[in-house]
């Protein structure tokens, strides 16, 4: 080459600004419903929630059938399986390697990280409040069938719901970012705080910390209405251990991974 | 317009991509040559962001892809059609990537016209598509922002002779309507039908570029004789060293003239005397290049 022709850099189109994270947020929130595995995830989240207002409707005791227990036994499908979607949202752009589309067009990592955290949060206040509606039919329905069908809930017990999902939620992201791999990250999602409640559980050694770090055992606080500063300063802690802590190593490897 | 200066990717001991320098210039389709595992791809994969050179620099159009701030309105790329979601169907795949990029959605169905895929092929899900489909729909997602830059890492791959030809169309015209391509293949042929310029590489590093037709010029002369044996004796003895080729031929870096007065000499029946061509280009790739796709296959 002899001369280079220096030309002055463009100046920036509109068109040409980075996408703001509202709209890569959207994207990110279509992404979870769009392909038939998280699709079909929702589906049954939803059916397995309706499903609890049958069993609660069919079997449970007249006195139980209000708005605080259908909705407490509502938020239980959703906090185990919404957290698997928000583990494919990560790992599915590796597994699936559509990285190599989704940082092309974003090459900023760290705001389509934000996006996904974002849409996580999103997907897992709009399912607490889709629990909430299921919650109210069944009320109603169990009125109407006999049973006590009281629609007295304790403010508590909803945002606490919410914050239960949006933890879980948070957490498989977490597990995701961290291995990169569907299916390695929703087996050990699922099994490493089983492991652990299982071993605070059987060595009492282990018992005191378990309190405060088995996060299975923390958050149960959370189904029940008005929960103490101490159960909140519990869960505190063991999110930061399942969430927070596998969520920072697991931000820093998507930045740094070679996408191919 | 794309610059890519000492691009250098080391991997432990080994030297992935090793002071890659080219450029391509706007209104060009440079063709990206080299065996598989030469390291076409991690050249690519460097210019768009997506790995980090251990030295070197790539810009697109005078920026380095990262701080493109909507890289897929200024650049299209396609670096591996089977990367995506199964689960996905094609008109989604578009879809996400126009809400991305801030594009009307009502660009999507013409996107995948462009390209050859039909309403029916839009609403069945990437699972289905066969690699050409593949190819196609990225494609249409390279040229969906309308880029002035096209990257693109083996994109005949899987296409039917005819998807070839309306390919190399498609990209001829880009390229004349002032837009930069590059493309790579570990296929000569494949290239040489619609690159203006060439860029060989071969373990790692650039072996050869240059304007496509001073490349074929310079690759030297046919020579094929009805005694091979013979033939190879007389250019051993002439001191021209030759390359045969697979079909008895011999490629000899050198021009026809002194050739033909060493056989004359000898009085050696010569059956062809040409320039080499791309056949002398073919050649001298397979040279360059040999042993290193063999080792990297088993790498």
């Amino acid at each position: 080459m002899t001369a280079v022709l220096e030309t002055p850099a463009p100046s920036v189109r509109p068109e040409v600004r980075s996408p703001g994270l509202g709209r890569l947020t959207l994207v990110e929130l279509r992404k979870l419903a769009d392909t038939r595995a998280g699709l079909w995830l929702l589906i049954i989240i939803a059916l397995a929630t309706v499903g609890t207002s049958a069993i609660l409707i069919g079997w449970a005791p007249d006195e139980e059938q209000n708005l605080e227990g259908f909705f407490g036994l509502a938020l239980l499908p959703s906090a185990v399986l919404l957290p698997v979607l928000g583990i494919l949202s990560m790992t599915a752009e590796w597994s699936q390697r559509t990285a190599l589309t989704t940082f092309t067009l974003v090459p900023a990592r760290e705001r389509v990280i934000v996006a996904k955290l974002a849409a996580g949060v999103l997907i897992a206040l709009l399912s607490t409040v889709a629990m909430m509606v299921i919650a109210l039919a069944a009320t109603a329905l169990a009125g109407v069938l006999g049973g006590d069908g009281g629609f007295d809930i304790p403010g508590s017990l909803i945002w606490q719901g919410a914050a239960m999902q949006v933890v879980f939620i948070l957490m498989g992201l977490a597990f995701g970012a961290l291995l990169l791999n569907s299916p390695l990250a929703i087996v050990l999602y699922l099994a490493l705080p089983m492991v652990w409640g299982i071993l605070g559980g059987t060595i009492s050694a282990l018992a005191d910390a378990s309190r405060w770090l088995d996060i299975n055992t923390t958050t149960s606080a959370m189904t029940e209405a008005g929960m103490t500063g101490g159960e909140w300063a519990r869960v505190g802690v063991s999110a930061a251990v399942w969430v927070l802590l596998p969520l920072v190593v697991g931000v820093v490897r998507v930045l740094r991974r070679e996408v191919n | 317009m794309i610059t890519v200066e000492n691009l250098t990717k080391r991997y432990g001991s080994h030297n992935a991509v090793n002071d890659v320098s080219f450029t391509c210039e706007p209104g060009t389709v440079t063709g990206f040559l080299g065996p598989n595992g030469a390291g076409k791809s991690t050249t690519m994969r460097m210019i768009c962001g997506l790995s980090t050179p251990t030295s070197g620099s790539a810009t697109v159009r005078g920026v380095p892809y990262r701080r493109l701030g909507n890289p897929g309105r200024e650049v299209g790329v396609l670096l591996d059609a089977s990367a995506q979601h199964p689960g996905r169907t094609g008109k989604e795949v578009l879809t996400l990537a126009a809400m991305t990029m801030g594009i009307d959605s009502k660009e999507v169905p013409r996107a995948l016209d462009r390209v050859g895929l039909n309403t029916v092929a839009g609403k069945r899900r990437v699972r289905a598509y066969s690699l050409g489909m593949r190819q196609r729909l990225g494609l249409a997602l390279a040229l969906l922002g309308d880029p002035a830059v096209l990257i693109l890492d083996e994109p005949a791959n899987g296409l039917d002779p005819e998807g070839i030809f309306w390919m190399r169309g498609l990209l001829r015209d880009f390229a004349d309507r002032g837009g930069s391509v590059l493309l790579s293949s570990h296929l000569l042929r494949e290239v040489e039908a619609v690159a203006d310029r060439l860029v060989v590489i071969g373990g790692g590093k650039i072996v050869a570029q240059g304007d496509k037709a001073e490349l074929l010029a310079q690759t030297g002369t046919l020579v094929r004789a009805a005694d091979p044996a013979a033939l190879a004796m007389v250019l051993d003895r002439a001191g021209l060293p030759g390359t045969r080729t697979t079909d008895g031929a011999v490629v000899v870096p050198t021009g026809s003239e002194v050739i033909g007065r060493a056989a004359a000499d000898a009085g050696l029946v010569l059956l062809e005397l040409r320039p080499a061509g791309s056949g002398g280009l073919e050649q001298m790739f397979l040279t360059l290049t040999a042993g290193d796709s063999v080792k990297e296959a088993v790498r």
